[in-house]
């Protein structure tokens, strides 16, 4: 089994804590990983994206090849566009609809959600919306993991393990909360 | 025993190190550096032994803090950004003199891309320059084998070593396999030979010439290294040498195993009878190396009439910004069309626009650059002089506030030059920690001048870009501007809130006026640290 993943978002979201949730769960089933982060200036309210690649063999490098991304997770509609030629030609995209707009170049909304449907294997949900429904905004990015644990090759109970031992020091209402999100965003069919 | 920990490239070295009985740890924070002293000041086993991790004034104090330690026997790392070498330079070159004691290790993290630099240079260049051994570790788990090695290494030939990290590998995450039982520190011993550690001429003469025979023992240990392995190939008509995480890029290409020989480089020294072997054994080689083309000049040689080499200074590979597996196989296809390495590719977005960084929401430094603005409207020709940080982000839009960003410091003394060359007015700002790292010797110079310069010093209480490091002048700014012998009446504070945009404004107008130096502190806490404070404050 080998997974590479690109997590895209806009700095501050809330995409580290996805990639911490999967490694945890990819460390506790003795798996292979590499994840790259940027941190620094970028982190200033500009595009972030890190590489997670998953596998039960060894990798190599910490950043994936264009052409071979077999997913697409992002927190912002425009920033799952950014990496597109990255995606393999089966490649899935998972992101949230909701835009983040804070330069005034930002494009169209239907623009945006045309191009990402004419990708094909693209889920779209509004992950804030259904975060707010079921348990607080903060939790947005649970609901994203949910809606893509189908395509990560790991099971519900062990991505679910590993977001109570990654919010365990956080207390019971932040674990179940985030459950709750995660539980939401599985949920969503598409 | 060994515990199995997801680390990034630098929580593996800094482990790497306290599992190998170091004893302190010395730094300023420095992207992508900074997290080594982090993972040190937060680890229970180093908190436990009370290994020495508080931040140094700037990365030549923290080089010889380090030195200072390794002259007592102890085992310590010191830490830095690529640029931060340039401003430790003169202790780094100089320690190669005295050697080492307890092991040292001098930490160089390269950021080929400049994903938060202003340059790429290769740190390889100062190990070589110096004569110092380096390790270019290739992957996590090298990063954190490689702090036990590098101290043995250190010690065994009693001089300091170079570690070369770069972006990729420094804040990249993988498993690492760890020991479960810290090593003792180092008992304090002083150095047997006591006449090195005092570099006058009659001393360094003879330390000299004994470098020089050391370098020797450098490169015999470069060709025995456990990390420099050579691996035969099937296809002669290429071999590789790939140096660090270059390495890895090659091995993406090759999922079912590299058909060519290949010759991994991590520790210098380059092993000359290594080298020769590998090219001894194909047609010609590839030099695949992350920064600049280190290895590549030294074997092409200024005649270039040698074996046949390829790589970045052909073309090959490219020769700005750092290296991927995309266009180390593009590389690869030039040479040899027929490898077939080319995938499908989709195009990219034409909708997608740049969404460059900003200062954040409720951040000080914009409160400054607004009134700033408004206060130097009504001059002919203002210029202001920038400086390392956050702030230099004052550049973008909507403020375009600054005219130059150089390195740590040059905001006070460009300043200070422009204005001996008639600039009025001239304005330098400059973050809290950027000062207390180099601005203060500067501002000693437009003391001794009363230079007519207006020196603003944003002070958000922290080292804000590189994620809220403390600040060693926080709480001591203004005693150190009176210490320097800034005049009173033209040093003054205000909170850099928007309700003060107007007297604020008011302020550097009159300042800038002002035919000699002021110094203006505009104070407001980072928000990230406030919120961060805030929520701990709730927490407790």
């Amino acid at each position: 089994m080998k997974k590479d993943i690109i997590l895209a978002g806009v700095g501050g979201q809330g995409i580290l804590s996805i990639a911490t949730i999967i490694g945890n769960a990819a460390l506790r089933l003795n798996m292979y990983l590499k994840q790259a982060e940027v941190h620094g200036m970028s982190q200033r309210g500009g595009d972030v994206m890190s590489c997670l690649r998953i596998s039960t063999d060894p990798i190599a490098s910490d950043l994936i090849p264009k052409g071979k991304v077999d997913l697409i997770i992002s927190l912002e509609p425009m920033e799952a566009l950014r990496y597109i030629d990255q995606l393999a030609p089966d490649g899935h995209i998972i992101t949230s609809t909701e835009p983040f707009v804070n330069i005034p170049t930002y494009p169209e909304m239907g623009t945006i959600l045309q191009e990402l449907e004419s990708h094909g294997n693209c889920i779209m949900l509004p992950c804030e919306n259904i975060a707010k429904e079921v348990a607080s905004a903060r939790a947005s990015n649970m609901v994203l993991l949910g809606a893509a644990t189908p395509m990560l090759g790991l099971t519900t109970d062990d991505i679910k393990q590993s977001i109570r031992a990654v919010f365990e020091s956080k207390g019971e209402k932040i674990i179940n909360d985030n459950l709750a999100a995660f539980n939401a965003g599985l949920a969503h069919q598409f | 025993m060994k515990n199995k920990l997801l680390l990034l490239g630098d929580e593996a070295l800094a482990l790497g190190a306290i599992n190998a009985g170091l004893s302190g740890a010395y730094a300023y924070p420095g992207t992508p550096s900074t997290e080594i002293l982090e993972y040190v000041q937060n680890n229970p086993v180093a908190r436990l032994r009370k290994i020495h991790s508080h931040w140094s004034s700037n990365e030549k104090t923290a080089v010889e803090e380090a030195l200072g330690m390794s002259f007592c026997g102890k085992r310590a790392i010191v830490s830095m950004k690529h640029v931060g070498l340039n401003v430790a330079a003169d202790p780094f070159m100089n320690s190669a003199m005295t050697g080492a004691n307890g092991g040292l290790l001098v930490i160089s993290a390269d950021d080929p891309s400049m994903h938060s630099s202003q340059n790429e240079q290769d740190s390889r260049f100062y190990a070589n320059f110096a004569i110092i051994p380096a390790l270019e570790p290739s992957n996590q788990q090298e990063a954190y084998d490689m702090a036990q090695y590098g101290f043995s290494l250190s010690e065994r030939i009693g001089m300091p070593v170079m570690v070369r990290l770069v972006t990729r590998l420094s804040h990249s995450r993988a498993v690492v396999a760890a020991d479960a039982e810290p090593a003792q520190e180092n008992q304090f011993k002083y150095p047997e030979n006591t006449a090195q550690w005092v570099l006058m001429p009659v001393n360094s003469r003879k330390r000299y010439n004994q470098l020089l025979d050391l370098r020797e023992d450098m490169e015999n240990e470069a060709e025995t290294s456990p990390f420099n392995t050579l691996t035969p190939g099937t296809d002669r008509r290429l071999g590789i040498l790939a140096s660090g995480i270059a390495y890895n890029y090659i091995m993406e290409c090759f999922p079912e195993g590299c058909p060519f020989p290949v010759l991994k480089i991590s520790q210098y020294p380059l092993p000359r009878r290594k080298v020769a072997e590998l090219v001894a054994s194909c047609d010609a080689v590839l030099v695949a190396e992350e920064g600049q083309p280190f290895i590549e000049q030294a074997m092409r040689g200024i005649l270039d009439n040698g074996p046949k080499i390829y790589g970045k200074l052909d073309g090959i590979l490219p020769r700005a910004g750092e290296l991927s597996p995309d266009s180390v196989a593009a590389g690869l296809c030039k040479l040899l069309p027929d490898l077939n390495l080319a995938v499908q590719v989709r195009e990219p977005s034409t909708t997608v626009v740049a969404r460059p960084p900003a200062l954040c929401q409720g951040c000080g430094h914009r409160d400054v650059y607004a009134a700033l603005n408004a206060a130097l409207d009504d001059c002919a020709s203002p210029k202001v002089f920038g400086d390392i940080g956050c702030y230099t982000l004052g550049w973008l839009s909507p403020f375009n506030a600054i005219d130059t960003c150089v390195d740590m410091g040059a905001s006070i003394t460009m300043a200070k030059g422009a204005a001996d060359a008639g600039q009025r007015p001239a304005v330098a700002i400059i973050g809290d920690s950027t000062f207390t790292h180099s601005g203060m010797t500067g501002l000693l110079d437009a003391v001794n001048e009363n230079s007519p310069i207006t020196v603003i010093i944003s002070d958000n209480l922290t080292t804000g870009m590189t994620g809220g490091q403390d600040s060693q002048g926080t709480g001591k700014l203004e005693e150190i501007c009176l210490g320097l012998g800034v005049d009173p009446d033209h040093l003054m504070t205000i909170d850099s809130l928007p309700k003060n945009f107007e007297d604020m404004k008011k302020l550097f107008a009159s300042e800038f006026a002002y035919e000699g130096l002021s110094v203006v502190i505009a104070r407001r806490e980072c928000i990230q640290t406030a919120r961060r404070h805030a929520k701990a404050k709730k927490l407790s």
